[in-house]
């Protein structure tokens, strides 16, 4: 087993016509919080589904932590150890918040048998109040998640895609639509998580402000294809990124 | 007192007045309230397929159906109820985890045509079948059984019979839904995607949902057969289907209660507006619509809302679902 947590090598996808993705090779290490950036229609969204397995590349391959992710379920992924968020709200709307957390890491505890048999919160409901504990939305506990706020709503989500204790998460715009408050908030939790636990997020955002202070590595995609990869600082700088963003 | 002990209260009384109401009463009552115990079992397997697990399904009467056929043959063979009741469950949760594999490509209206079709193919069977399931002219005769010594024989005592299977119905219900099999049968519901990111095994719990679901009308069935001691292709068309989905539907879809109480509506309110004699139909369809309209969630969803006047609790923000594509 080595460091490398996520591997891609040589994707490459089109619709038809259009070459979505060519030829993408990146690898991301233990701990390593890489931003995915790049402009609308730039084949960060289908390079995201080649990698969780979702879309099947036409060529390359993706794996994660050795394992050859290609058409894997998404339950399957995430038993590897693969956690999400989605980019639009994903939390369960008439489950408490606290249920919601607890389903995220049942399917983690036991057989599908056992976890019939045994208690109804699958013994979880301490590890989940942790994970409240960490996302500071102990007032929202018993809370149904539809009735909280946008930004309530993402840390859930996000804490959610935690619970499981993944090597690897895939964050599809954790800031969108989040007001500043709440994203400070949700950056420093990320931050707090990656350094206690050495988790690698893999974070595709649009809002530059916060993945420029979050990412320890960025990679930038142009036409489906890397344009720049770097540090934060390295990147700011970049006039081909620059260019590909102002249409230069 | 908790949340937890008002149900429990709710629970003890609403079994106590199970227990003493029949007492005295007439057969016809006895009838109607053993058929009332035997649908809402039926409903509560609709309920968990439906209303839990969000999977439409048109063929809960063909489940009954099997259940039926299978317990009449079995004890017009000579074998004691229980087997047929367990052969009736059994067969049935093997033909629903069947079924249960279209839902795994189709969703919604083309899973309601589907199971539709169901329903229909067993309704087929049932009348053409004559070798087996005597055709049009149907299986009678079926015996009540006897537990160590004690008959079901009379009404009143059948009704206890039932009452207790209904018990036990209720108890594996709660047991499933309160389960972390009931937390991923609503993830499903909710949202399928974001489940399967998280490990739930939507295909086999979509599979389960239907299985468990047809069991309990294979359950009912079994129930139905000593109940009326005549079947026929009838009693399991289509027409039944949409009755048992009515039940669910205007108790309450996804509540515990639910299905009892819709069951009871569905059941009992045409008894009691038969004095209207010829309109008794026609304002029973018009209080289903005006429920539908004012509470698409039933009589329970009317509860709720009465509740939320006295003590206001949290609700779901309808706005998020606009919120959401920001």
């Amino acid at each position: 087993m080595t460091d490398t947590v996520l591997s891609v090598r040589g994707i490459s996808k089109s619709f038809g016509g259009i070459q979505a993705v060519r030829d993408v090779s990146f690898d991301v290490q233990k701990g390593e919080v890489l931003g995915l950036i790049g402009p609308n229609g730039s084949g960060k969204s289908t390079l995201f589904n080649c990698v969780l397995g979702q879309l099947r590349p036409d060529s390359g391959q993706v794996t994660i932590n050795d394992h050859k992710v290609a058409n894997m379920r998404a339950s399957h992924l995430n038993k590897l150890g693969v956690g999400r968020t989605f980019q639009q709200l994903s939390v369960f709307p008439q489950m408490s918040v606290l249920d919601n957390i607890i389903l995220a890491g049942q399917e983690h505890k036991g057989s599908m048998a056992s976890r019939l048999f045994g208690p109804s919160d699958a013994g979880l409901t301490r590890a989940a109040d942790q994970m409240i504990a960490f996302f500071r939305l102990e007032h929202l506990r018993d809370e149904m998640a539809g009735s909280l706020s946008y930004g309530q709503q993402k840390l859930v989500d996000a804490a959610m895609a935690f619970m499981a204790g993944p090597s690897l998460v895939l964050l599809d715009e954790p800031a969108g639509g989040v007001n500043l408050t709440m994203l400070g908030s949700l950056k420093d939790r990320l931050e707090t998580y990656n350094r206690e636990h050495g988790t690698t997020f893999v974070v595709i955002e649009h809002n530059m402000e916060f993945v420029m202070s979050l990412c320890t590595r960025i990679i930038v995609l142009a036409e489906g294809e890397i344009i720049a990869e770097g540090a934060p600082e390295e990147i700011r700088a970049n006039q081909q990124v620059i260019d590909a963003y102002l249409g230069g | 007192m908790t949340r937890k002990h008002v149900h429990i209260a709710f629970a003890v009384i609403a079994l106590a007045l199970l227990i003493f109401v029949p007492l005295g009463q007439k057969n016809y009552i006895l009838y109607v309230l053993t058929s009332w115990l035997m649908f809402s079992i039926a409903a509560m397997g609709l309920n968990l397929t439906l209303g839990y697990a969000g999977q439409i399904s048109l063929a809960q009467a063909s489940f009954m159906g099997i259940g039926a056929y299978v317990t009449a043959l079995i004890t017009l063979a000579g074998y004691h109820w229980v087997f047929g009741w367990l052969a009736a469950m059994g067969l049935t949760f093997v033909i629903g985890l069947l079924l249960g594999y279209p839902a795994l490509r189709v969703q919604h209206h083309f899973l309601a045509f589907v199971t539709l079709a169901f329903n229909t193919i067993v309704f087929l069977v049932l009348r053409n079948e004559d070798w087996l399931t005597g055709g049009n002219h149907g299986l009678v005769g079926m015996p009540r059984p006897d537990f160590f010594g004690i008959s079901t024989g009379r009404n009143l005592q059948f009704y206890y019979f039932v009452l207790v299977l209904f018990v036990i119905s209720a108890g594996v219900f709660f047991w499933i839904v309160n389960s972390p099999w009931g937390r991923a049968f609503k993830a499903l519901r909710e949202n399928p995607v974001r489940a399967e990111s998280l490990g739930v095994d939507t295909r086999r719990i979509t599979l389960l949902a239907f299985a468990i679901g047809s069991a309990f009308g294979g359950g009912a069935g079994a129930i139905m057969s000593p109940l009326v001691q005549f079947i026929e292709p009838g009693s399991f068309a289509l027409i039944h289907s949409l009755k048992i989905l009515l039940m669910v539907v205007v108790g309450g879809a996804g509540f515990f209660y639910g299905p009892m109480l819709g069951a009871a509506v569905v059941i009992l309110l045409p008894e009691v507006l038969r004095f209207t004699d010829g309109y008794y139909l026609m304002i029973y369809a018009a209080l289903v619509i005006v429920l539908m309209v004012y509470s698409p969630s039933g009589l329970i969803g009317i509860g709720q809302k009465l509740m939320q006047q006295i003590r206001p609790r949290q609700e779901v923000r309808k706005d998020m679902a606009k919120g959401a594509q920001l």
